[in-house]
Formats: C-alpha cells, structure tokens, sequence
C-alpha cells in the first residue's frame, strides 16, 4: 500500500485537498448567492458538520494505523486534526460575527447560559491547544507531556457531539449517529 | 383501502347535519366518493415532482392598512415556498418543498366536531364558499428565530366557526393535520407523535387577527406551506399556525398539542412569541429575518401587541408560554 514516498505525499495532499472541497463549496455558493434562503444557517451547519466529521476521522487514523501497521498513516492525523480545528474556528466565527454581530456581551450570555453553546465552546477552547502545540518541536518541548495533553482530543470530540445532540429539536437520529461513532472509536482504543 | 379521518363523520354524523343545502350534500358525497377513488392503489406517480408555483387566485380583496398589513418588506416567494418546516415531509428545511408534491389535496375535506350545533364532515369548496377571501400581510416568527413576512389569502377564522354554531361549552379549539404516511413520507417514521394536533384558546381563535389561509402571494397555498387549508395566528410561535388541516374540532378541555407533549418544558400551549421568555436552550430575543444578515430584537406578541395583549391580561407569561 502506497509503497513509494512520492505516492504517500501524494494521497496526503489529496487527502487535505478533499477536506477543504465543502469549504470551497461554501465559498462558491456564497459568492453565486446559493446558499439557500438562510446562507447564514448554512454556513454555520456546514462548517460545524465538517469539525465534527474530520475531528472524528482525526480518531480514526491511530486505530487504523494499528490495525493496518501503516505507519505513513501517522502525519495524517495532524493534518485532519488541524482541519478540524480550522472549520470549527470558522464555525465559531461565523456564530460570534453574523448571529452575535460581534457583540462580546452576548457572547458571554451565551456561553454561560446556553448549554449547547457551552459545550461547543468548550470542545473549541480544548481544541486551541492542541492546534497550538501540534508542530515538531512542541512535540519534542513536551516529550511525554504531549500525549498527555493530545488526549484532550477525545473529550473535545465528546462535547462536539453532545454540542449537537442538544440543539436538535426531535429529530437524534442524525447527532446519535456521529455519537455512535465516537463510542465506537473510543472503544477501539480502550480495548488495546 | 385505507379510511381517513374525515371520511368516518359522514357515516355516523346524522344527515341533517349534513343537509346545510341539498347541494353542499351532493358535493360532499362526490367528494367523499372521489377521496376514496384517490385511496385505490395504482395512482401514484404523476405528483412525485417538486410542487409548482400555485395557480393565481381570483378575487381576492387587500386587507385595509393596519395590523391586517404589515409595512415590511415581503420574503421572496422562492424563500417563503423552499424553506419550510414542514415535519410530514421531512425536517429539514429544504424537504417540504422537495417531498410535498406527493400531498393530494384535491378533493379535500374538513370534519368539524364536538361543541357545535352543526357539526359535519363538509368538503373545502363548500367550506369556503360563503367567504371573501382576504390578503393578510403578517409577520411569520419561528420558534427557531428566523422570521418572514408573508401575504397570505384566507377568511377570518372567526367567520368559519360561526358558521358551525359553537355551543356555550366551547371554550377550545383543536386542529387536527392529516394523517397518511402514503401521502406524508415524513411519518414513516416516529419523529413526532402524528397525527400534528394544535389548539387555540376560543378568545385567540375568534381574534379577528386569525385566519385559515388558502393561499400566499396572490396563489393558491403550494403544499410545502400546508395546503389546501391552514391556520395563520401571527402574534404565535409558528408551528402553532397548523398545516393542512382535516379536523376542527370544539371542545371544553384544553387540548393536547404536539410540541407541547413532545418537549413541554420548551413549547408551551400559548407560544405567544415573547423576547422576553427564552426557549430553554435558545434566546428568543433576536431574530433573523430571511433575507437579512444580521439579526433584529424580536417584538413583544411580534409586534401584535396593541391588538392581543388584552387576551393574556394579568396572566403570567413566563408560567403560561
């Protein structure tokens, strides 16, 4: 499987190229006006929808690598990681700037008085850290200390998923599918 | 073959009842006949597309300036007709307008029941017959935040139920949406407890303010807003304004309604639309106007005020919501 380096890099920069498409997608639409009667609503539920997916994808690299002995596998999870991180920023950026109009004071009114905003909140400022430090040497400066931290990234996926769970109105079956997902994953790695 | 809801009342509701005028009786019996020809299998098909623009509507008379006509700026149609909630189709907000075109809602028929002196089953031509349709400009408030201001057509729902004759005991009035998975792909499955069911106190249901609409924009209600017939109260939360109703029924109790029993502790049986009382999990102080960018405060009774505030006089709304 992918034998050659070329070949890895290759499928690395697909691999970043293919999660950066909805975004794209987002950003054609919105420059066509094509995003649908409520474009705000929908760039919020795209970029929230693909935090959670790539966060989840992040998990699913080091099981997979396990399994698979594919240890080319190991920088992807940095990259999904760090996408993640970038479309829940953007997901963050677009409630604080179009729903809050920057108004700070509403930030925090919603943050502390909202649970499904705590929640999200939460798995962002969890997430922060981890975007930080995910270079070489920040690896190297923590040593042992840095997986210790990483691990954060599984109660950061679990607050991303109750985020979701929580805000929707009757319909679970679509947030108990990802949370499903999370359980599984989780699973895999407490079993080794 | 399949029974529907309002098919039953013709059989047991005496024919005097019925006999409102020879004619309406004719026609309610062709109605009835056709509505069972339409449950034969086989006659799928030709409604699978998405639903199409309404037929424009005749003879409709502008509501005069005032509360019956809001100064804003209408939604676009493409809006008001493609973003929906609309659960029997689905949930999100594109699938009514995707999934309504399987809705038949000719012929249609409405059951009118319990505290009246006339009650019956009576198709919705013969239901509408004796009313002028009226356009109403009113502003639509989501419980979701989101808002829109649409020109519906419809009669005062007043109107309606005089006709019937409410009794001394009527103090409620219950709607019922139709039930039939064939027809309403979204209840195939258990998202809500179906049939939709909402209610209204008599006061609110007799407020000039509140009307059944047959239509929006000059047109003939498209399905994905709740045609043929729905109710519009705008002072209310939005899915207090039932769509495609086949029962109105008068009553004593208050009467159970669907958000309410899902999740009582968020959706409340008067849902009078208040910035001030927030939804558990969400603030209802602002809202996003469709179409807009940013969000504007959400009026008290959405702007409403002068006209319904009486109704909710030295009750408490943070305990009634």
């Amino acid at each position: 499987m992918l034998e050659s380096k070329p070949a890895r890099r290759r499928a690395h920069l697909a691999l970043i190229g293919l999660a950066l498409l909805p975004l794209a997608g987002l950003a054609l639409g919105a420059a066509r006006g094509s995003l649908g009667a409520n474009p705000v609503e929908t760039i919020t539920h795209v970029t929230g929808e693909w935090a959670l997916r790539l966060l989840l994808l992040t998990l699913v690299v080091t099981p997979l690598r396990r399994m698979t002995g594919w240890a080319f596998l190991a920088p992807w999870r940095r990259s999904l990681g760090l996408l993640a991180f970038g479309y829940a920023t953007l997901h963050f950026a677009t409630f604080l700037a179009l729903d809050l109009g920057f108004d700070l004071s509403f930030l925090g009114e919603e943050v502390l008085e909202r649970p499904y905003v705590t929640l999200g909140f939460s798995a962002l400022v969890l997430l922060t850290p981890l975007a930080l430090t995910s270079t070489r040497g920040w690896q190297r400066r923590l040593g042992r200390r840095w997986v210790t931290l990483h691990r954060l990234v599984y109660v950061a996926a679990g607050l991303a998923v109750l985020h979701f769970v929580w805000l929707v109105k009757a319909d679970l079956a679509e947030p108990l599918a990802y949370a499903a997902v999370l359980v599984v994953l989780l699973a895999a790695r407490w079993w080794r | 073959m399949r029974r529907r809801d309002f098919e039953l009342p013709e059989r047991e509701v005496t024919p005097e009842a019925l006999f409102l005028r020879r004619r309406d009786f004719l026609r309610a019996t062709a109605a009835v006949s056709l509505v069972a020809a339409g449950c034969l299998p086989g006659e799928e098909g030709e409604a699978k597309s998405r639903t199409p623009a309404g037929e424009p509507l005749a003879g409709v008379t502008p509501a005069p300036a005032g509360p019956f006509r809001a100064t804003e700026e209408a939604t676009s149609w493409e809006a008001a007709t493609g973003y929906n909630n609309f659960y029997e189709f689905g949930t999100d907000k594109e699938d009514p307008a995707e999934n309504a075109g399987s809705l038949r809602t000719k012929p249609w028929s409405v059951a009118i029941e319990g505290e009246v002196a006339k009650p019956g089953s009576v198709p919705l031509e013969t239901l509408l017959a004796p009313h002028p349709l009226e356009e109403r400009i009113y502003r639509l408030r989501c419980v979701e935040a989101w808002s829109m201001v649409i020109p519906w057509v419809g009669i005062p729902l007043a109107a309606l139920l005089a006709r019937f004759e409410p009794t001394s005991r009527a103090k409620y009035v219950a709607f019922e949406t139709l039930h039939d998975p064939e027809q309403m792909p979204g209840q195939r499955r258990r998202i809500l407890d179906w049939p939709y069911r909402e209610g209204l106190r008599m006061d609110e249901a007799m407020h000039p303010l509140t009307i059944l609409a047959v239509g929006m924009y000059g047109r003939v209600l498209p399905n994905q807003n709740g045609a043929p017939l729905r109710l519009m109260v705008p002072w209310k939360y939005g899915f207090k304004s039932i769509k495609s109703i086949v029962k109105i029924r008068l009553q004593e109790a208050q009467p159970a309604t669907t958000w309410n029993q899902e999740l009582p502790r968020e959706y409340g049986f008067f849902a009078n639309v208040n910035p001030d009382v927030d939804h558990p999990r969400w603030s209802q102080a602002r809202e996003r106007r469709i179409g807009e960018f940013s969000k504007r405060p959400t009026l008290f009774l959405n702007g409403y005020a002068e006209q319904v505030a009486s109704l909710y006089r030295g009750m408490d709304l943070r305990r009634y919501y």
